[in-house]
This record gives C-alpha cells, sequence and structure tokens, in this order.
C-alpha cells in the first residue's frame, strides 16, 4: 500500500491524539491532493485544488443531514410539532450551510448591516476589552490565556455588536460549544450528536425569538435590531426563522473562531521568539504576522460540502453526492503553493491561504477577526514580560475542524 | 504612496474597504474604487489593506524618504 | 543575460513592468525607457471612468513601481526607427540608442475619427492617454449640452457611463445591434443595453455616423448615413485603437496597425516569419501566437495581458527563449459601467454559442460561457466575479461546452449562437 492511499489518513486527522500536529498528516494527504477515504469522503488537501472547488457551482454547502427530532413517545410532538420544527430548519438552514441563489441574499443581508462603521467602530472598544482583560491577570504569576483573553473578547465584541446580553453568555455558552460540532464530520453520522444537537438548536432558537420580539419592539443601534428590522431591495425582510438561524450563526461563529486565532496566534509566537520580539518592536507588523497565522495556524482547519455532481479534478472524479472536505490548513501548507510552507514567516510574499475560506463564503468576520486578534497580540507583545508556556504542547480542544488550545498557561514575570 | 490594484484578481471580498476605509470603497455590487495616491500619513491603514487582501492584487510603492535618488 | 543595455520602446504598464521584471530576474546592467509622453508610466483604466467623474486627478495615476527601478528615463521622447543591423533605437531630436536587447512596448493610440478635419474640431476627443482624459474631463466642466459617444465598445460604454453619472445628457451611437457586439455579442450586449437605457442613456445601436458637422470650428453634431442627425457639442471617438508600428518602417520586421509579429517568446518577427533574437515585444502592440486561439497570432490589449506578457518578455530576454516556453496566460479583462462589473477570460473571438449558465440576467448576477466548435473557449461574469475563477481550467483545457453543469443556481443550460463573427481562415 502506497503511503498516499491509505484511506484512514483523515479519520487519523480526526483523531484527538493526532490534534496537537496534524501538518504530518497533511503532508502525507497532499501526496494525492484529491483523496478518496475508506468511508467514501473525498479529501482536497492541495491548494490548486481546494482553490477550484471552492469555487465550483457543482460543490455544494448544503450537505446537513435532513433535521431530524429524536422520537419523544409523545405523539403530538413526534407526529406534528418535531416534523415540522424540522421541515422549518431544514428550509433555513443558516447561510453557511447554503448555496446560491438563497446564499446569496441572506448573506447580501447580513452584509448590509456588517456596515464598515459598525466594525470600526468596535476598534477602540476592542483595545479597552484587551486592556480590561489584561488588568485582571496583572497581579498574576501566571494565566490561562485562553480562559482569561482569547474566548472573554470575541464573545464580548460578537455580543455587543448583534446586540446580545452580554449576561447571557453563561447560558449560550454551553450552547454555542455544543452546536459548534456542526462543523465536525461526526455530527453528520453520530445519532447521538445530532440529537443533542437539535435540543440545543431548540434551545437557542427560543431564545432568539425572544430577543428579536424586543429587538422589533425596542430597535437599538446593533445588527440584531437591523437584520430584524431592514428591508432587502430583492428579498424583502428576512423571515423569522432565517433571522433565527442567521443570529445563531453569527453568535456561534464569533466564539468559536477567533479564540483559536489568538490561542495559536500566541503560542506560535512563543515558539517562534524572535517573531514576537519584532511584533514587540515594531507593532506595524501585526498584520502580516496575522496573515501568517491564519496561513500557519488557522482556526478552521476544514470545511465539509458535497458533491452536486460528478467532478474532475487532479487526475480523478468525484463522485455525485461524495461527502468533500475542503482541507484548508492542508492547502496553506502547500509546497507547490508556499515555499518553504512549514516555516512561519509574516515576510511572506504572495499569501493567498485560505485562513478565511474563499469563494462565495468567504468567512463575514474576517475584519472583525482581524481587529480582535492584532489587538489581542500587538497587547500581549508588549505588555508581557519574559512570557513563556507552562506546557508545549498544550491541551487541546476536541474538534479537529475548529482546532485550537484547550487552555493555554502562561507564565510571565509580569504585566506591564 | 501608488497604489494599483489587479482589478482581474479582485474579487470584491471587501476586506481593503474596512481596513482603509477612507482609500477603498465597493460600488454596486463588486466595483472597487479606490484612491491611487493616499498621503503618505495613511502608511498604516494602506499596510493593512495590502495584507488583508484575500487575493493579494493590492500594490503599494512608498513615497522614497526625503533626500533619497 | 545578466548585464549589457536593454533599451525598452514605450513607458507605459507593459514597459514598466517588463523593466521590473527584467531586475527581478537579475538584470544588473543600463536599462532605458523611452516614452513619448512627458509623463511617468500611468494607469489607464482609471481615466475612462473615476478621472472622469473628478473623483481622481489625472496625474494621480502614476503607477507604483518606478522608484526601485533604477532606470534612465526618456521621457517626452517619441521613438522614430530601428536600426537593427547597427542594434540602436533612434529617438525624436536625433539621439541613437544603442542596446543589447530591445523590448517594444510602444502600445496603441486611440483609432481617431477617419475625416481629420472633422476630428480636429473643438470638443472632439478621444480618450487614450493621460492628458487626452484631462483634456476631456476639462471639456466636461463646462457642462456641454450633449454628449455624442461614437462606438459602444468598452471604453465607449465605461466613458458613457461615468459622464451620465455627472448627470450630462449623453447619446451612444454604433452600427451594430447592441452595445459589446463586437466582444461579447448580443446576448451579454442587450443585457448591458438595458442598463444604459435605464440610467438614461439614448442609446441608438444600428447607427452610423457620416459626418461630424461644426460650426466656427467647434462640433455641433453628428450626420447619420440615413441622413438623420444628432445634435451635440462634444464628442467622444471610441472606435477601438492602431498600434503604434509606423517608426518600424523599414526595420525589415513584420508590423502593421494590427501589431508587431512575435513568437511564443517574444521575440519579433521579421517580414519572413523569422525571430530576431535582440528584438521582443509586449502588450498592446505585440501580436503574438497564442495556444487558446489555435497557435493564431492576436493582438490583446488588455491591462493583464501587458502585465503577464511583458514578464513573459523578460524572462525569455534574460534566460532565453526556450526557458520562457510559450506564451499563454489566459487573457482576462475587466469593465465597470452603469454599476456593473464585467469580467471575462479566455477569448470569444469566433465563438459559435454562447449559454447562460449561473444566475440569471433577470436577477442581474449571471455568468455566461462561450463554445466554439464544441469547446470552451472563453467566460463572462456580470456582478459575478467569484463565480468566475472555477472556469479558467476548463478555458485553458478546451473542456466540451459548456463545461461545468449540474451546479447551484445553473439554470437548464440553453446554448444559443453567440451572434459573434466566426474567424477568417488561418
Amino acid at each position: 500500500m502506497t503511503d498516499a492511499s491509505d484511506g484512514t489518513l483523515f479519520a487519523q486527522v480526526r483523531d484527538p491524539r493526532n490534534r496537537a500536529d496534524p501538518y504530518p498528516l497533511y503532508a502525507r494527504l497532499r501526496a494525492r491532493p484529491v483523496a478518496r477515504q475508506d468511508d467514501g469522503t473525498v479529501v482536497a488537501s492541495g491548494h490548486a485544488e481546494i482553490r477550484a472547488l471552492l469555487h465550483d457551482p457543482r460543490v455544494s454547502s448544503e450537505d446537513l443531514p435532513p433535521a431530524e427530532h429524536p422520537r419523544t413517545g409523545n405523539p403530538v410532538k413526534d407526529w406534528i410539532v418535531n416534523p415540522l420544527k424540522d421541515r422549518i430548519a431544514d428550509r433555513h438552514r443558516p447561510f453557511i450551510f447554503r448555496d446560491p441563489p438563497d446564499h446569496g441574499l441572506l448573506r447580501r443581508q447580513v452584509m448590509a448591516q456588517f456596515t464598515v462603521a459598525r466594525v470600526r467602530g468596535m476598534k477602540r472598544r476592542t483595545d479597552a476589552l484587551v486592556a480590561e482583560c489584561l488588568e485582571r491577570c496583572a497581579e498574576a504569576a501566571s494565566f490561562d490565556l485562553v480562559d482569561d483573553l482569547a474566548y472573554p473578547l470575541p464573545v464580548t465584541v460578537i455580543c455587543e455588536l448583534l446586540g446580545v446580553p452580554r449576561e447571557d453568555e453563561p447560558r449560550f455558552h454551553a450552547w454555542a460549544t455544543q452546536l459548534a460540532t456542526a462543523l465536525e464530520p461526526e455530527s453528520r453520522k453520530d445519532e447521538a450528536l445530532r440529537a443533542r444537537n437539535t435540543e440545543t438548536f431548540d434551545a437557542i432558537a427560543g431564545y432568539m425569538r425572544d430577543l428579536i420580539r424586543e429587538k422589533r419592539k425596542a430597535p437599538a443601534d446593533d445588527m440584531l435590531s437591523g437584520l430584524a428590522t431592514a428591508r432587502d431591495p430583492e428579498a424583502g425582510r428576512m423571515s423569522d426563522p432565517d433571522l433565527i438561524a442567521t443570529a445563531i450563526l453569527l453568535l456561534i461563529a464569533g466564539h468559536e473562531t477567533t479564540v483559536n486565532l489568538i490561542a495559536n496566534g500566541m503560542l506560535t509566537l512563543l515558539r517562534h521568539p524572535d517573531e514576537l520580539a519584532r511584533l514587540r518592536a515594531d507593532p506595524e507588523r501585526a498584520p502580516r504576522v496575522i496573515e501568517e497565522l491564519l496561513r500557519y495556524e488557522p482556526p478552521v482547519h476544514y470545511r465539509t460540502r458535497v458533491a452536486r455532481a460528478p467532478i474532475p479534478i487532479a487526475g480523478t472524479v468525484i463522485p455525485e453526492g461524495a461527502p468533500l472536505v475542503l482541507l484548508f490548513a492542508a492547502g496553506n501548507r502547500d509546497p507547490a503553493r508556499f515555499p518553504d510552507p512549514d516555516r512561519f514567516d509574516p515576510d511572506r510574499a504572495d499569501n493567498q491561504h485560505f485562513g478565511f475560506g474563499g469563494a462565495l463564503h468567504y468567512c463575514v468576520g474576517a475584519p472583525l477577526a482581524r481587529i480582535e486578534a492584532e489587538a489581542a497580540l500587538t497587547a500581549l507583545a508588549a505588555r508581557l514580560r519574559a512570557p513563556r508556556l507552562a506546557e508545549d504542547p498544550p491541551p487541546y480542544r476536541d474538534g479537529s475542524s475548529l482546532r485550537g488550545p484547550k487552555r493555554l498557561r502562561l507564565v510571565v514575570d509580569g504585566i506591564a | 504612496m501608488r497604489v494599483v490594484v489587479d482589478l482581474n484578481r479582485c474579487q470584491a471580498y471587501a476586506q481593503c474597504c474596512y481596513a482603509a476605509p477612507e482609500r477603498f470603497v465597493l460600488r454596486g455590487n463588486e466595483i472597487l474604487v479606490y484612491d491611487p495616491a493616499p498621503p503618505a500619513a495613511d502608511r498604516a491603514a494602506i499596510e493593512r489593506a495590502v495584507q488583508a487582501c484575500p487575493v493579494r492584487a493590492i500594490r503599494v510603492e512608498h513615497d522614497a524618504p526625503a533626500g533619497a535618488a | 543575460m545578466r548585464d549589457g543595455t536593454i533599451v525598452v520602446a514605450g513607458a507605459s504598464l507593459a514597459a514598466l513592468r517588463g523593466a521590473e521584471a527584467l531586475r527581478a530576474r537579475g538584470f544588473s546592467g543600463r536599462l532605458v525607457l523611452v516614452g513619448d509622453e512627458p509623463h511617468r508610466p500611468y494607469d489607464r483604466p482609471p481615466l475612462s471612468k473615476h478621472v472622469l467623474t473628478g473623483e481622481i486627478a489625472p496625474e494621480a495615476t502614476t503607477l507604483p513601481g518606478v522608484g526601485a527601478l533604477r532606470a534612465e528615463w526618456r521621457l517626452g521622447a517619441p521613438v522614430t526607427g530601428l536600426d537593427r543591423a547597427g542594434r540602436a533605437l533612434l529617438v525624436g531630436g536625433g539621439e541613437r540608442l544603442p542596446f543589447d536587447r530591445l523590448l517594444i512596448a510602444t502600445g496603441a493610440r486611440a483609432r481617431p475619427w477617419p475625416v481629420p478635419d472633422e476630428a480636429a474640431l473643438a470638443g472632439v476627443h478621444t480618450v487614450r492617454s493621460r492628458d487626452d482624459a484631462a483634456a476631456l474631463a476639462a471639456g466636461l466642466a463646462a457642462r456641454p449640452e450633449r454628449v455624442l459617444i461614437l462606438g459602444a465598445g468598452f471604453i465607449g460604454c465605461e466613458v458613457a457611463s461615468s459622464i451620465r453619472a455627472l448627470g450630462l445628457p449623453v447619446t451612444v451611437a454604433d452600427p451594430a445591434p447592441s452595445p459589446l457586439a463586437g466582444p461579447l455579442g448580443p446576448v451579454i450586449g442587450g443585457f448591458v443595453a438595458g442598463r444604459m437605457e435605464a440610467a438614461g442613456i439614448d442609446l441608438r445601436v444600428g447607427t452610423e455616423v457620416a459626418h461630424l458637422e461644426g460650426a466656427a470650428g467647434r462640433v455641433r453634431g453628428a450626420r447619420l448615413t440615413d441622413g438623420g442627425t444628432i445634435a451635440a457639442d462634444l464628442v467622444v471617438v471610441a472606435l477601438g485603437a492602431v498600434r503604434n508600428t509606423e517608426w518600424l518602417a523599414g526595420s525589415g520586421l513584420d508590423a502593421d496597425e494590427g501589431g508587431l509579429s512575435c513568437d511564443g517568446a517574444c521575440r519579433a518577427l521579421d517580414e519572413a516569419g523569422r525571430p530576431d533574437d535582440a528584438i521582443f515585444a509586449a502588450g498592446d502592440v505585440a501580436r503574438c501566437p497564442h495556444p487558446l486561439f489555435g497557435g493564431r497570432p492576436v493582438a490583446l490589449e488588455h491591462w493583464g495581458n501587458a502585465v503577464a506578457q511583458a514578464a513573459h518578455a523578460a524572462r525569455a530576454m534574460i534566460d532565453g527563449p526556450e526557458a520562457a516556453g510559450r506564451y499563454a496566460e489566459v487573457p482576462a479583462f475587466w469593465s465597470s459601467q452603469f454599476g456593473l462589473t464585467i469580467k471575462s477570460l479566455g477569448l470569444t473571438e469566433g465563438a459559435d454559442a454562447v449559454a447562460v449558465v449561473q444566475g440569471h440576467p433577470r436577477t442581474g448576477r449571471f455568468l455566461a460561457v462561450y463554445g466554439r466548435e464544441g469547446h470552451t473557449v472563453a467566460a463572462v461574469s456580470v456582478d459575478a466575479g467569484r463565480w468566475l475563477p472555477a472556469y479558467e481550467a476548463p478555458i485553458r483545457e478546451g473542456a466540451p461546452f459548456p463545461p461545468i453543469v449540474g451546479g447551484a443556481d445553473q439554470p437548464s443550460v440553453r446554448p444559443v449562437p453567440s451572434g459573434l463573427p466566426a474567424l477568417q481562415p488561418a
């Protein structure tokens, strides 16, 4: 068996034991840049192939299995209420799981609220939030970057931007963590996991429904108020189920991704102390440092799709109906695209990474993520005295798609 | 500074518009209008735009320091 | 070749990018750029757009890349001749510039109105150079009562859009049945016509202008071949371009108003079709065989072609024609007009069929693919630029037409005749 024909490579990627360093597996996958796995999943790991598939209209984002509430034994629920909820859920998926033309209309309505002014308005606020987080750690000789900064910063920012009360965060923290598993391939198959996700979706949908009702009564200057009251010239007002699905998506996306960018970012800088020193000396390097982090240690390692039709590519044909994985983090290390790809090099030219995906589904929150990462990393570089890792590698969270440290304990000589 | 955008590459991701809103604006669905000669004071914002462009379509040349040939 | 002297005839985009590529490939010798205009290389696409609307000053269009070039400049100095045997470029004012290698990037100029006396009337403009655009912008600032644009190609349509945005009455006249009929055919042309009319353009397709009429040396309007007239106190002639090759007369190179012939490595060809190892060409002036065109020579007036072909020529000049290989960049261009972005990949020339394959003109966002003899040759997106990259590989490979079926938001694909002229036999 040649190495590239090992049909378990992607299963090994998902194995938690490989979470700390999946890159050798990615290199093996890339030997066959579009590779079929034993379970029928097709994994694209080459940069050119991922780029082609991202733009290909035959590659569908509508890869969620039909919604299906588990049986409760209550006939009214099992035969009327829940099937109706399932139908609504299927028709009103969040736009990350939708194709054109619906995707474009929904996304346009979100972008109309995600204005330059609103996003830029969060810049100063972000700096202040970072300062507050560091203030709270000021006396400690060590702290957990995830719990003390990387998680609370994006959560607070997305709550304020959407207009979700920050004090409700303990309630939806667990929901967000649970629903983020929808990006993991396991959620397509594991019945128990799907049941938990369905239950969680019902709970968070109920919360959002109430919140949206309040926004309509008393609109404020936030994205949810805007989404709930705006009228698109073509699509009209967003339907309640779409609005709820969209709000949930934005809230979860704001929870589960930037945390990884900041935590992976500081981890990488601590492993490359020269680069940390250069950033400290010259904060204007931050944009290029962040783009290189998005290539080198991206917050989202892959996204799943499904082939609507047979797709000939890289000497093979992806069969119709095949589950497809776009392994962004492997494309980001493709030596055919990036010279010396395993080197962390912020001065890299022409860094067209997949850190925010690409094509129609390019991350909506990218500008916000950049603002938050710049605020966090420049402040950490400037203010931490002699920071070092208490453990390397750190323990990782479960996800292999949304990949990042569960905690990142830093030891410092003080915080300036 | 001198700025030029390769509009064959540009796919209207609008990341430059968030990074340097005074110098890059999207009109209609995907017409990028930009200032080809922004002032030197915008250096950091333009650099953010250059770096944030997902297709690396923005090219910039900084003014030579005073006194240089 | 790493040292010696390289002279670049021309000082626009292709010349600058070629010169940069020469330096990037390690050329450390003497580099001279010769341009007939007094300006450093500048970017032309804004000239028909935001320079006319006054949002960008003409002089703001200077291109990046000049500062680091370590080049000598001969600006305001037209090239007047080529001494091939003596390996020297002749420049206006009598200077003789010897070279080891010459890169010809003299580009093209606007095709003037064919009647010289009429073309010379005050108020008659073309839009090619920075000074042209500045003069037109000044003319527009005087708020003419009606602007007449001759030609509904890309430049004519862009200029119409910009002038209409100033709130001025605009008439566009073209003999073809739709705008953009030559490059794109009537399917997309018809869609753009709808946008033009919605924007308040008085669009006269199927209309041929016979004469421009003037009084006291100033243009007053146009007389049509059918006897009708159009009153206009400002006229923009947008009838395409003529390649700047007259100065090559007598050099023995194969050049005419359609361009300077060269081979796949951008080496200039002599009248017997033999490449000259010291003379290269790139950009609008170069007529180069293209594999997407069955190896037929084609001269492309695209921004992207100027950049890519100049880099290709530079590689051939430094590392040799074999190392450079054959020029095969997939042609690409964009246009923005009437709020739309039109992007194209491939070559529509000779396409016999076109099909809308994604989206729908009704929604204002769609992508059309062009086929020739059953092969995919081009794709054009309208406000759907992120869909376009999927078609690059099918175009490069000449995939069966239509190339991608069964995707999201793909209507039942129904190819129709392209309405474009058939290719002349090679």
